[in-house]
């Protein structure tokens, strides 16, 4: 069962890996200046509720099967990104604003977050990963 | 300085001195600071009619002579303002057509039934509509701009005569020469023999590198002297320099009068002429001042004015270019065309042919280039007309005259200075400065640096009035002389300065640059810094504590521009800056450019100067000679075919409209101004009403009247007949003008209340999308229905809540879509709102902010009950129909490597990093920029910015339009200090506070900008003086600072406490965000003017009407007394305020009324009265007026009427119920740093 978990929360790591260097190339063009603003933000925001379901399944996941650990892990960047997404204001197109993202240095904070986030999500891949061969020999 | 010396503002100098000694007593009489609200100390008798002895200059007879008689064209350039006396009374068939009929056939896009209603509406509308090919029409718009792109035909050059001739102002009387007039007043005998000299020299200065070919004198040395003269030596070793006390009066006289001269005389000869230099630019202040704007002065520049001038510099600028087009020049030419106005069809349309057979003439001699030389030749003849033999000497005057310089005596020594241009840039010490001169300018400098014209005014005076305090600002500039401290570090005690507010306008200030650098520089009207002095490090930056970015109004008017006709745009290689007087040359052969250092070739091209006919002297290229230029774009910057200039009105007709009523004056305006709208033979008007549906009209030629098509089905719009609703203007004419003198009619008995505006913005993006050009939105309450409805959001009771004020952003992001859909297709949308209930301007204005629109807001409009709104409609109207317009624009700013932008404050969408896309562009937008320094600038000692905005000119031309400032680097914190501009701070503060009251809320927007200045202040206190804690001291270049923060805490925007209804409040940031520097300076501090006791005393004159120059008064209720009458000018809104015990012969004369009882509560307009200070007082207003693109309205306020709120308020010094008075502000500053 915990090796299921485990397969689950690594395959679901990886997409969102795959997502987080999705958002540093687009960002990256958008900075050297490659696609306009407004395509870039459009290209993300698609997919802002996808990786914002994706990491808060493997939260729960994760609670619901008692590894506290992983879990208070997950959770400050899970509630990062429900908190994001809550506080878009009304106005804006989404997280990504084609009409703010070169203002106010907004576009290197995004950069930046999304590194962060690759970082986090690697080192929980091969955290998964080492569970998961751990769960798999214990079976 | 050359803006106070320059500027029409030294002739108020006589009328200071009366002031003065009554303020004297005054500082020691009052010792409260402002905490009389209500009680009107000012001592009557404030400032006696009897002029000072110093007034004793009355306007030189010499100068009046001389110049009014020949210029004496101003009747020609009144425009009086048509009376509208086209009624629209024409609209038979027009449907009044019952509503219902509407509705037929409502969904599924039924286009039978969509159309079949409004064939119903006209049954004699007869004509049968075919379906056929409605749908697109690809070729059109590829048709159309290949035949302009490529020769234009003859009607363009029709149109736009026209277009020159219409655009003038609004009923504005251009006064032909305000620039000679009003220095005639400080022409005394003593600058007599000046003349000669000055005018030779300024003439060479402009003109003979164009007449002659032959390459004696080197423009930049004669622009250098003449700036010298202007400028006064601001950044040489000035401020120390031993200036003599006694002299300085008549060095200041001398220097203003020959200043004058040479103006007039350059007005005189090259009034045609085309060397414009931008350095004259500079030296307009920025402030108001609508005088000069006609050819004449025009090239003078001595005109004050441009930037808020609405000068409309298209059709002139364009002509030249067409006709060097035609003739197939394929060389570089410059043409110097004045972009001036030239109200007179007459003077435009015979300047071209001039031009034109110039033109031959000069490509007879000359075989690859036209140059404009000829051009004096025929506006001398057309406008100056009497002054042949004075032309021609000073034409063939060998030498520029380096008697620019104010002494008396020189006469035409040729002492040609040499300026290598080669070494330019960089420390290269101006030759040929005469040792008077030197000393002559500086002690102008010291005093003039920082709020100039107001010390300019004071020098004089300082004499009789040596001890007083409250000159002790002005008189610092004088005792300092011997001190190295600059004047902008004086140090100022806030809580013991109580007039710290300059009697004239605040100039921007000076860059610190050496001369030749200053005279070159970009005009601060155009372009300021807050910061003119650039801090070396990010590290020196955060000590300072203030706001490093730029301030742009790229696309104001000018009244001469240089436009370059060039096969090469030459461009930095790798960073792509145009070339600019800022680069060095390494040899004949490479450049060096001055943002990215990487050394270009100079193309082969480039080494002929067209300008003096000359090779190998690439320096000498107009590119290289003014910091504002304009270039012809080759293919290479188009995307598209320039495209048409194309309008698209969308109109609000649900019964909210029709009762308000604004139909008839929009209408009644195009009618007017159809003639007048900017383009050329390929024009496309529309026009589209909604209310719950969408109606579109069509034009097409051949139909015998407009057809109204009506669309029903909101949510899937389409459009009936594509090709036939956006018609070309002149082939339509008639139809347009029978549509528009039916619309105010035809829905008079709408009951239709609900308002479909998003599906009818939709409709206008799609009808607009092949093309792009502009949309102009009449809405006049909520969007009800469809796409984009919005739900009133405001909550009456929390208008004046001190707490959290909600809903500033937009409710929905569908405007904000939209807008970005219509700036990708090259369109801008234009909102008015008149509304009189909540509209949700926040969301609504999305559509403007991000199209690089305008927004335009008359609350409570009414035709009838709110009359002062509908004229103040129907004048903006005409400006905006009118004005200058670019299409397809793109604005670029690049700067200096190592300093880089981060945030944009303006309409427009920023498109990558440093590029601004405007669907748009139009001379009354500005624009702000953060900067911060990214790498330390320590191997650097200038930076340089550069804007370049490409558009599409209304008559299809691709053009550049290029603006270079460039600023010293400083190490020391005592440097940054000293250049602040803190009109350009103040400005830079309130664009970042409306952004943080958005993304944050408004307490942590008013919080920020109490914290500007107890930071800045503190970090002052802490760092560089070293005076005493106890004091709040600042340098005197910061002294305005915490007046205009808390007048911008004050302002409609950022108030709390006071009632305040949203949309207003939203519609003061929007303007905040929009607005040109000088514009939104009015806003944030108005002027309070003085105006029943008007007397000619420093008048100063502008076209033959005498205007006088009354002191500013401080904003305090102090200031006011019972029995004066008190003009406030607060950039849209004038306001006079009559108090109890004003004289009844004020009242009489200028009111019309027997008595104060009898003034009327609503009072919007002076009577005409054949009085003198009626007259007076109508020339002061109206020369104030003239100077803003848009005419606010007049509100005459009685003491006891309940409008006098809204006049106090405006009075920033005082207490009120929610606010600090200024003195509670200072203290609280204070106690801030204190802690």
């Amino acid at each position: 069962m915990e090796a299921v978990v485990f397969v689950f929360s690594l395959l679901d790591c990886c997409a969102l890996i795959f997502l987080s260097v999705y958002f540093i190339i687009t960002l990256s063009d958008l900075e050297c200046d490659y696609i306009n603003a407004r395509s870039c933000c459009s290209k993300l925001n698609k997919w802002v509720i996808p990786e914002l379901i994706g990491h808060t399944v493997v939260t729960v996941l994760m609670l619901i099967s008692l590894h506290w650990f992983i879990f208070l892990l997950n959770l400050p960047v899970a509630t990062w990104n429900v908190y994001r997404f809550i506080m878009v204001p009304s106005g804006n197109m989404g997280v990504f604003d084609p009409t703010e993202i070169h203002n106010r240095g907004q576009l290197k904070s995004h950069m930046k977050e999304a590194m962060i986030k690759l970082g986090f999500h690697l080192l929980c891949f091969f955290m998964y990963l080492y569970s998961m061969i751990l769960a798999l020999i214990n079976d | 300085m050359s803006a106070p010396v320059g500027s029409p503002h030294p002739t108020t100098n006589p009328r200071i001195p009366p002031k003065l000694g009554p303020a004297q007593n005054q500082v020691h009489i009052s010792s409260g600071y402002g905490l009389h609200p209500q009680n009107y100390i000012a001592p009557s008798g404030y400032y006696p009619q009897g002029p000072g002895k110093m007034t004793s200059l009355p306007p030189d007879s010499q100068c009046g002579d001389y110049y009014p008689g020949h210029y004496a064209v101003p009747t020609q350039n009144v425009v009086t303002p048509s009376t509208m006396n086209q009624q629209p009374g024409a609209q038979q068939t027009y449907g009044r057509g019952p509503p219902a009929p509407h509705i037929v056939g409502s969904t599924s896009g039924s286009f039978q039934g969509a159309v079949l209603p409004a064939s119903h509406l006209h049954p004699s509308a007869s004509q049968p509509f075919s379906f056929v090919n409605h749908y697109s029409n690809p070729a059109m718009y590829s048709a159309n701009s290949s035949v302009a792109s490529q020769g234009f035909p003859p009607t363009c050059g029709h149109y736009a005569m026209s277009t020159v001739s219409n655009t003038a102002y609004p009923s504005v009387s251009y006064p032909s020469l305000p620039a000679g007039d009003p220095y005639g007043q400080v022409l005394t005998s003593q600058n007599a023999p000046s003349v000669r000299p000055v005018k030779d020299n300024s003439f060479s200065g402009q003109s003979t590198p164009i007449s002659h070919p032959s390459p004696l004198p080197p423009p930049a040395s004669q622009q250098q002297q003449q700036q010298q003269q202007n400028l006064s030596g601001y950044n040489t070793p000035s401020w120390s320099a031993p200036g003599l006390q006694s002299t300085q009066d008549n060095l200041m006289r001398n220097h203003t009068g020959s200043l004058a001269t040479a103006n007039n005389n350059n007005t005189i000869h090259t009034v045609a002429d085309s060397l414009s230099c931008p350095v004259m630019q500079n030296v307009q202040p920025q402030q108001c001042s609508p005088v000069v704007p006609t050819v004449l002065s025009g090239t003078s520049t001595k005109t004050p004015t441009t930037a808020n001038h609405p000068v409309k510099p298209v059709a002139s600028v364009t002509q030249p270019s067409e006709l060097l087009q035609h003739k197939g020049m394929q060389y570089g030419d410059y043409i110097n065309n004045q972009a001036s106005s030239e109200p007179t069809p007459l003077s435009s349309t015979s300047d071209d042919e001039e031009e034109d057979e110039d033109e031959e003439a000069g490509i007879d001699s000359s075989s690859s280039t036209s140059s404009a030389s000829p051009m004096p030749n025929s506006y001398d003849a057309l406008e100056g007309g009497s002054y042949p033999d004075m032309l021609s000497s000073s034409a063939s005057s060998p030498a520029p005259d380096p008697a620019a310089d104010p002494d008396p005596g020189p006469s035409l020594a040729p002492a040609a200075p040499q300026p290598t241009k080669l070494s330019k840039p960089f420390g290269y010490g101006y030759p040929s400065l005469q040792p008077g001169y030197q000393n002559a300018a500086a002690p102008l400098n010291s005093g003039v640096h920082s709020s100039s014209p107001m010390f300019s005014g004071f020098q004089q005076y300082a004499q009789p009035y040596p001890g007083v305090n409250q000159l002790s600002s002005s008189l610092g500039g004088l005792s300092l002389q011997s001190s190295p401290q600059p004047e902008s570090l004086r140090p100022i005690n806030l809580t013991q300065e109580r007039n710290i507010l300059p009697m004239t306008p605040v100039w921007a200030p000076v860059p610190n640059l050496n001369v030749d650098l200053r005279k070159l520089n970009c005009s601060p009207d155009s372009f300021r810094c807050t910061l003119t002095n650039i801090p070396q490090t990010q590290a020196l930056l955060n000590k300072a504590k203030l706001p490093l970015g730029l301030l742009l109004h790229p696309f104001r008017d000018l009244t001469q521009l240089p436009v370059i006709t060039s096969n090469t745009i030459v461009r930095c290689r790798s960073c792509r800056t145009y070339i600019n007087p800022f680069v060095s040359f390494i040899d004949q052969r490479r450049w060096k450019c001055n943002l990215c250092y990487r050394v270009n070739d100079v193309p082969e091209e480039f080494m002929y100067n067209p300008l003096t006919r000359s090779y190998g002297e690439p320096h000498k290229r107009p590119e290289v000679q003014n910091s504002t230029v304009e270039f012809i774009a080759s293919s290479d910057y188009m995307l598209r075919p320039p495209q048409p200039a194309v309008y698209l009105f969308v109109l609000d007709v649900s019964h909210n409209a029709v009762e308000a009523g604004y139909l008839t004056v929009l209408c009644q305006s195009l009618l007017e101004n159809l003639d007048k709208l900017p383009g050329d033979s390929r024009t496309r008007i529309g026009f589209m009403t909604f209310d719950s549906t969408i109606h579109f009209y069509n034009l097409q030629e051949g139909l015998s009247q407009p057809q109204m098509l009506i669309v029903s089905d909101i949510d899937d719009i389409f459009l009936p007949t594509p090709d036939s609703l956006l018609v070309n203007l002149y082939e339509s004419k008639e139809l347009i003008k029978d549509l528009l003198n039916a619309l105010p009619n035809m829905f008079t008995n709408t009951r239709e209340t609900h308002s479909a505006l998003g599906p009818a913005l939709q409709a206008a993006f799609k009808l607009m999308s092949p093309t792009g050009g502009r949309v102009s939105v009449f809405q006049t309450q909520l969007p009800s229905m469809g796409a984009g409805l919005l739900q009133s959001r405001e909550d009456p009771n929390q208008r004046s809540s001190t707490k959290v004020i909600q809903h500033l952003g937009p409710a929905t992001d569908f405007y904000k879509k939209l807008a970005l859909d219509c700036s990708g297709q090259q369109t801008a949308v234009d909102l008015f709102l008149l509304s009189s209930q909540y509209s949700d301007l926040a969301s609504l204005a999305c559509m403007s902010k991000y199209s690089a629109g305008g927004i335009y807001y008359y609350p409570s409009f009414h035709y009838t009950h709110n009359p002062s709104q509908a004229e103040k409609l129907q004048k903006d109207l005409k400006r905006y129909l009118t004005r200058k317009i670019g299409f397809e624009a793109v604005m670029r700013i690049r700067c200096t490597k190592g300093l880089s932008m981060h945030t944009f404050h303006g309409n427009f969408f920023v498109r990558s990093t440093d590029l601004l896309s405007l669907a748009n562009i139009n001379p009354d937008a500005g624009f702000a920029v953060q900067l911060s320094i990214e790498e330390n600038l320590t191997d650097t000692s200038l930076v340089c910015f550069q804007t370049a905005l490409l558009y599409t000119s209304s008559k299809g031309e691709r053009r550049i339009r290029v603006h270079t400032l460039c600023l010293p680097v400083v190490s020391s914190l005592a440097d940054v200090y000293a250049g602040v501009d803190v009109q350009a701070a103040i400005c830079l503060l309130a664009n970042m506070a409306v952004d943080r009251s958005i993304s944050s809320s408004l307490s942590d927007a008013r919080d920020a900008l109490v914290n500007a200045v107890v930071d800045s202040l503190s970090a002052y206190g802490s760092t560089v003086s070293n005076l005493q804690h106890s004091a709040l001291i600042v340098p005197s270049s910061l002294k305005l600072f915490p007046l205009y923060v808390l007048a911008l805490l004050k302002q409609k925007a950022f108030r709390t406490g006071t009632s305040t209804r949203l949309d207003d409040r939203v519609y003061a940031m929007c303007q905040i965000k929009s607005q040109p520097l000088v514009h939104l300076m009015k806003m944030i501090h108005p002027n309070l003017y003085r105006i029943d006791r008007l007397t000619d005393e420093g008048a100063i004159h502008v076209n033959d009407r005498v205007v006088p120059q009354p002191p500013l008064q401080k904003l305090s209720a102090e200031k006011l007394t019972r029995e004066g009458a008190f003009l406030m000018d607060c950039g849209s809104t004038f306001y006079i305020w009559i108090g109890k015990g004003c004289n009844n012969n004020f009242i009489e004369d200028v009111l019309g009324c027997p008595d104060f009882a009898s003034i009327p509560q609503k009072m919007t307009h002076l009577p005409e009265l054949d009085t003198l200070s009626s007259e007076r007082t109508r020339s002061f207003i109206t020369w104030l007026r003239d100077s803003r693109p848009l005419s606010p309205i007049l509100h005459v306020v009685k003491d006891d009427s309940p409008a006098k709120t809204e006049f106090f308020q405006h009075l920033i010094e005082d207490q009120t119920e929610a606010a600090f008075s200024y003195y509670e502000f200072l203290l609280h500053v204070q106690q801030q740093i204190c802690k």
